[in-house]
């Protein structure tokens, strides 16, 4: 919860922000007009905070790809030789799990949705920075490469931009919809 | 056959990718000429998948087996019409770029599937 706190200051830093797109021809409206740009430009039809419009759609499609390559990846590996490096097999499978909950939670939308995305972005940066220093250190516990081996250069070093962007992405969804969220 | 064809989309895909590419750096959404480029790709990448079925049949063997193998091919296949579909669902120049990542990522699957199949 202390999260709050932060983020209450960014959104005053910021008024300006969600007013931007809209500013030009609601210059002398006031702060309230400002907000409600940004509870329209941040809401869905459902009433969700949207976190698939805009920039937020190639962000869905990267992760849709990756969960596509990371669970292929780990079914076949697991269903054909699963013996031959179980510890890289598994964390495959743990990637494409984390994969799947991000794209989920990115496509369903909603304040909630977006606090446990902007969590499991956390949990695969941190993954993909463990996975990939530990095959630098040890590539011997690797018989075969994962998903988030040497940070995911297999993968045009996707696997380690993404959560990044994601996180990004995330907290200025947040901005844009605090003033709705606060009124 | 099965490599030429996938040199073909490579560069198809490619070219999409840069129009693509194009499109969103001129801040505009994909316009049915772009669908039109998109279903040409998507025609021969399931060609590609197509011939890919009949080898394979007449007892043709990929170097890294035919499970990898089909797994790409679908993959290939697939890859621009999603790219696509997800573009009329965002119409901005964001909806571009979607569809020029997924030209790269078909180029990318293409050039695996050489490995693929000649080993």
């Amino acid at each position: 919860m202390e999260k709050d706190g932060t983020d209450v200051t960014a959104q005053t830093t910021d008024p300006a922000e969600p007013g931007t797109g809209d500013g030009s021809g609601t210059a002398g409206a006031g702060p309230a007009a400002g907000a409600g740009a940004g509870e329209g430009a941040g809401r869905g039809r459902a009433g969700r905070t949207k976190l698939v419009s805009g920039p937020g759609i190639v962000l869905v499609w990267l992760y849709g790809v990756m969960t596509v390559g990371a669970a292929s990846r780990s079914v076949y590996q697991i269903a054909s030789d699963f013996g031959r490096a179980p510890l890289a097999y598994s964390l495959s499978a743990v990637a494409a799990v984390v994969y799947v909950f991000i794209t989920y939670t990115l496509v369903r939308g909603g304040e909630t949705a977006r606090k446990v995305a902007l969590v499991c972005c956390a949990l695969e940066l941190v993954g993909v920075l463990t996975v990939g220093t530990w095959t630098l250190v040890d590539s011997s516990a690797f018989p075969d490469a994962t998903v988030w081996s040497y940070y995911g250069a297999g993968y045009i070093l996707i696997p380690v931009a993404l959560p990044v962007t994601g996180i990004l992405w995330l907290r200025r969804s947040r901005a844009l919809t605090a003033p709705a969220a606060s009124a | 056959m099965l490599v030429a064809l996938t040199i073909a989309v490579t560069v198809a895909a490619l070219a999409l990718a840069a129009w693509c590419g194009f499109a969103a750096y001129r801040d505009q959404s994909t316009k049915d000429w772009h669908f039109a480029g998109m279903a040409v790709v998507s025609l021969l990448a399931l060609v590609q998948l197509v011939v890919g079925i009949v080898e394979v049949a007449r007892g043709e063997k990929p170097h890294d087996g035919s499970v990898i193998f089909f797994a790409y091919l679908i993959g290939a296949a697939l890859a621009v019409p999603v790219a696509g579909f997800m573009s009329l669902t965002e119409r901005s120049r964001w909806g571009s770029v979607v569809v020029c990542g997924g030209g790269i990522v078909l180029a990318v699957l293409e050039v695996r599937l050489i490995a693929i199949w000649g080993g």
